[in-house]
């Protein structure tokens, strides 16, 4: 795969493209009007509740399922035109790890090695027993799946997924069922795989699986897409305020801080010796700190607090109104371009900015 | 989001016609290999298996025939006896033997027993092509196949061949045996070694493959429809019965003396065979084998 260095900060050029895609099952819509970009060489994370077409979106991206509606392209290319081709450079890792008990482990890879064209023999071995390594798998091959753990499952199951050398690497849940321990081990693994020019896709409603692992989030529910961006660029579009934690060995001297220029709102914080400060910007913080010390406050601490995924996806999940949100701002900031899309997500939620007064 | 610079395409509903010569053979033995090992990995199916052939190959030819041969006296020869003198003229001839225990026993090794010829088959393949689509469903490996490179025809042909060759290699070497047995009860009433006869091997080479060929095509369309196993199972066993008539009416349409009643049902059974496949095919789906309800 041809990996372009793409400058800092910047997404390269999309390998899966998804556009007003709709899929029903029945009298069930599972994907309403699917928009999802994938960029090149990174990880993306499709972040939703259960039943938000995370699964649907896979099997639309591999042409396991056709779209009823709408355009899918995987590699440039139509998958229900050219299943087989796509489906070839991708690597498929489901909720379940879809293993087959009576086999053992070496057996399960060397069906999927075969299937992907990898023919038999003691090269292909080799290469078992590599990706089997890779995961800390391959003490287990010669044993039966069926008495393997969850973990030793899931290993397996992700040993089977690159074994192709795929492209792309689509994740449905990978840690189900899994331990902290397990689940941390296999989120590491799966961000070592971008290293070598690899582009993943992971569906997870785990938000701390997210965190820290994606490049890319879009937030799903109902079949759609709400927000998609960088972790960084939804915390600039949302949460263009500064908030800081600021505790004093005299608490109660810190109510002088609502009349400090740059202060918006403070705020009780959780612990009766904190307040939060929600500042105009990043740039208050030193003027709003030494303002503190010249009124005498003998401050303990004084942290800066990054909107966490979690506060965004809540945020859009629950709808919650600014005023029940700790006083967050959750408006677009005014420098970010505002869509339909956003509006469209701001009359979800009951976001200011519905009725587009942001431009 | 970002545009994008392809046509946009209205919904695939209806999968691309593959012709025969762009399946992949290879990949159709594969997937029919896979599934070979993993029954004979399941103690819990050959084991059964091998008993239903042994019985039926084995322990009953011997109970009977031995019976037969060896304690003619008994009543029920007799009686077996002059009701092969009530049959036709024509049916009459195709039995031999000079005792009566001798044409008792030639009548019900090479006429009587021959429907077993494709209970034993039909029985074994059927028990595992019902499970065969819709256990990848339930047991969640028909995501992996579903993902995979392999076309949805190449997974059927590849699931057939595995649910067809058990059956058919167990009546084949129960053949065997049946054989050796027969000559052994049988032969010295009638003058030497004289199995297989000629409707014997037109049934196992040319009426048994296409029957079973048939029944496995309605058994895996049902198995990619069905929700459950046992539903399959169920529906499956329905599917059998009639065959088991249509080949007990053969054996029977070959003892009245229609020489060829064999080579024309067979003939016949190749054509609903290949129609059946043909069929039977379009069956099997990526979203059957994802379990997703597609109204269909």
């Amino acid at each position: 795969m041809s990996a372009s260095p793409s400058p800092p900060g910047s997404m390269p050029p999309p390998l899966i493209e998804l556009s007003g895609v709709r899929r029903r099952f029945g009298d069930v819509d599972a994907l309403a009007g699917l928009d999802l970009v994938v960029p090149e060489n990174r990880i993306t994370v499709l972040l939703g509740p259960n039943g938000a077409g995370k699964t649907t979106a896979i099997r639309m991206i591999t042409g396991a399922l056709d779209a009823h509606d709408g355009v899918v392209r995987t590699f440039g290319l139509d998958p229900s035109e050219h299943g087989e081709e796509v489906r070839r450079r991708c690597g498929v890792v489901s909720a379940k790890p879809a293993l087959y008990d009576r086999l053992d482990g070496h057996a399960n890879l060397a069906y999927a090695a075969e299937l992907y064209g990898l023919g038999r023999g003691p090269k292909v071995d080799e290469t078992i027993r590599a990706a089997a390594a890779r995961f800390g798998i391959e003490h287990a091959l010669d044993h039966r799946v069926g008495g393997f753990s969850t973990g030793m499952k899931t290993r397996l199951a992700l040993a089977r997924s690159i074994l192709h050398r795929p492209d792309l690497l689509l994740f449905d849940e990978p840690t189900s069922g899994l331990d902290p321990e397990s689940s941390h081990a296999v989120l590491e693994m799966i961000r070592e795989m971008t290293d070598d020019g690899r582009t993943v896709v992971m569906c997870t409603h785990l938000l701390l699986e997210a965190e820290g692992l994606a490049d890319k989030v879009v937030v799903m529910e109902d079949g759609r897409d709400l927000v998609a961006g960088t972790p960084t660029e939804l915390t600039r579009r949302f949460w263009p305020g500064t908030v800081v934690l600021v505790g004093a060995e005299n608490p109660e001297a810190l109510g002088v801080a609502g009349n400090i220029p740059g202060v918006r709102n403070v705020e009780a914080d959780t612990d009766p010796g904190r307040v939060r400060l929600h500042l105009d910007g990043d740039r208050r913080i030193p003027d709003v700190i030494t303002a503190l010390v010249a009124n005498g406050v003998r401050l303990t601490r004084a942290e800066p607090l990054e909107p966490t995924l979690e506060d965004l996806y809540f945020a859009v999940r629950t709808k919650k109104p600014i005023a029940d949100d700790g006083g967050r701002q959750l408006t677009p900031s005014d420098d970010a371009p505002v869509t339909d899309r956003h509006r469209q997500v701001a009359a979800l939620t009951g976001w200011p900015g519905a009725e587009g007064d942001h431009r | 989001m970002t545009a994008i610079a392809a046509p946009p395409s209205k919904a695939v509903a209806t999968p691309t016609r593959t012709r025969w010569r762009d399946l992949d053979r290879r990949r159709i033995w594969i997937v029919a290999r896979s599934d070979l090992r993993q029954l004979l990995e399941d103690k819990g199916f050959w084991m059964p298996m091998v008993f239903l052939g042994g019985i039926f190959f084995l322990l009953i030819p011997t109970v009977l025939l031995l019976s037969i041969t060896r304690i003619g006296d008994v009543e029920v020869v007799s009686q077996m006896s002059q009701t092969l003198k009530v049959l036709p003229q024509s049916a009459q001839a195709q039995i031999q033997g000079t005792s009566d225990q001798g044409r008792t026993a030639y009548a019900l090794a090479v006429f009587l027993l021959a429907p077993v010829a494709i209970v034993v088959p039909l029985t074994i393949s059927t028990a595992i092509g019902a499970s065969t689509i819709v256990g990848e469903r339930e047991r969640g490996t028909g995501e992996f196949l579903a993902h995979s490179p392999a076309h949805e025809r190449e997974i059927y042909l590849g699931k057939l061949i595995a649910s067809l060759l058990p059956g058919y290699a167990t009546t084949l070497l129960g053949f065997g045996v049946y054989s050796l047995v027969v000559n052994l009860f049988v032969g010295p009433e009638v003058g030497g070694w004289f199995f297989p006869t000629q409707q014997w091997w037109v049934l196992m080479l040319w009426v048994v493959p296409p029957f079973l060929a048939l029944t496995l095509s309605i058994v895996l369309r049902l198995s990619a429809r069905v929700k459950s196993t046992a539903a399959a199972q169920q529906a499956a066993g329905l599917v059998t019965l009639p065959m088991i008539g249509i080949a007990y009416s053969q054996s029977t349409g070959a003892l009245f003396g229609a020489q060829n009643a064999g080579l024309i049902l067979g003939a016949f059974a190749w054509v609903v065979a290949a129609v059946g496949l043909a069929r039977g095919m379009r069956a099997v789906s990526r979203s059957r084998l994802l379990g997703v309800n597609d109204g269909v």
